[in-house]
């Protein structure tokens, strides 16, 4: 008897599963439908392509590009340094996502000051920061490689840690985590699906999409603006830029999301 | 200093495509900064396009046309290698030319 209701619940689980793949929400399918005419002719290019201008150019205070800054894979190496990101850089002791080691560069190389670098992190629309121009172009220089964030140094490992700890900790006038709205599967605000975080699946395709271009508000956003925005949204205090607690996220991000191949700065609503 | 095009051009059988992406403000004129002072026009008012020497595009946009715009394009009679070369000015007599070959 119970090899026969094993046998049914085989049939069962055949039958209902390709049946269950066509029924796909019809708004999710329209969204993809979306993100797939815009695929091409991304906006986040004209960024890419004032980003190379920008590093080659000599600038700040020293006068010197930014070639040779080392962005994990020796100095001067831009080709697959993002997909190996966030790293432990011992010149700085610090694991560092690449925007904080892009404008590391700016400080030491370049000769910015440290406030320069923070001054102004984000952008408009109508006033592009160069950060985001510089982000575009490295980042885009690891299209089609498969995020492998290191995880191997003890640094690297103790951000992973506190990334994920950080992820579920559950404060602030709301009583909300990063994992209250990122937890479970298949949820969305409005039309924005809301990626499961704490799953490989779903880190996969967020992460291998980010930074990305908002039509909505016509700009290029990193990685670093989201996690600081989303503290925002929770109605925290905003961690801040390039501190250690939003470089420990983003680890633990790459970290949970690796193996994907990286899509390149993508299109969003 | 403007922004550079990106241009993809490719045969697709005897069919060009050409697609072009401009980096551009579009500012129509109408929106008000956070002074509430308006914002000055500045947009694309003409813009060219021609392939293997030959100008198969001579057009005029205005306002309506969103930031950072793209345009597509189909074409019989252009063959691989054809140099496509694009340009536009603006309002404010900004120029931008950029050029690509046909893949």
């Amino acid at each position: 008897m119970k090899y026969r209701i094993a046998i049914m619940a085989a049939l069962v689980a055949t039958w209902t599963g390709p049946v269950l793949a066509q029924e796909k929400d019809p708004t999710i399918a329209g969204i993809e439908k979306y993100r797939e005419m815009l695929g091409d002719d991304n906006p986040a290019e004209l960024y890419e392509a004032r980003g190379e201008i920008l590093w080659k150019k000599a600038d700040g205070p020293n006068r010197v590009s930014l070639e040779k800054c080392d962005l994990g894979l020796g100095p001067g190496v831009v080709k697959g340094a993002y997909a190996q990101s966030p790293r432990y850089f011992a010149d700085a002791d610090r694991v560092m996502d690449i925007e904080t080691r892009i404008n590391w560069c700016r400080e030491k190389i370049q000769g910015f000051s440290s406030a320069d670098v923070k001054k102004k992190p984000f952008g408009s629309a109508d006033k592009p920061s160069q950060i985001e121009d510089l982000l575009a172009y490295v980042v885009t220089a690891s299209k089609g490689m498969k995020i492998a964030p290191p995880n191997s140094h003890p640094k690297e490992k103790e951000a992973y840690e506190l990334g994920k700890a950080l992820f579920f900790v559950r404060a602030g006038p709301y009583d909300f985590s990063c994992a209250s709205c990122h937890g479970e599967d298949e949820k969305r605000i409005r039309l924005q699906g809301l990626p499961n975080l704490t799953t490989p699946r779903d880190t996969k395709a967020s992460h291998a999409a980010w930074p990305a271009y908002r039509v909505s508000t016509s700009r290029l956003h990193s990685m670093q603006w989201r996690i600081n925005d989303c503290y925002r949204q929770q109605r925290f205090p905003e961690p801040g830029y390039m501190t250690d607690s939003v470089n420990a996220l983003i680890t633990y991000l790459a970290v949970t999301g690796e193996g994907e191949l990286y899509k390149g700065p993508s299109l969003k609503r | 200093m403007s922004d550079p095009m990106k241009i993809r051009a490719k045969m697709n059988g005897d069919v060009a495509e050409i697609r072009v992406l401009m980096g551009h403000p579009m500012e129509t004129g109408q929106r008000k900064d956070a002074a509430g002072k308006p914002i000055p026009p500045h947009f694309i008012q003409s813009m060219t396009v021609e392939v293997g020497g030959k100008m198969i595009v001579d057009g005029q946009i205005g306002t309506s046309v969103s930031r950072n715009p793209v345009f597509g394009f189909k074409m019989k009679g252009a063959k691989s290698g054809d140099k496509v070369v694009i340009s536009w000015v603006d309002n404010k007599g900004d120029k931008r030319s950029d050029s690509v070959a046909i893949a």
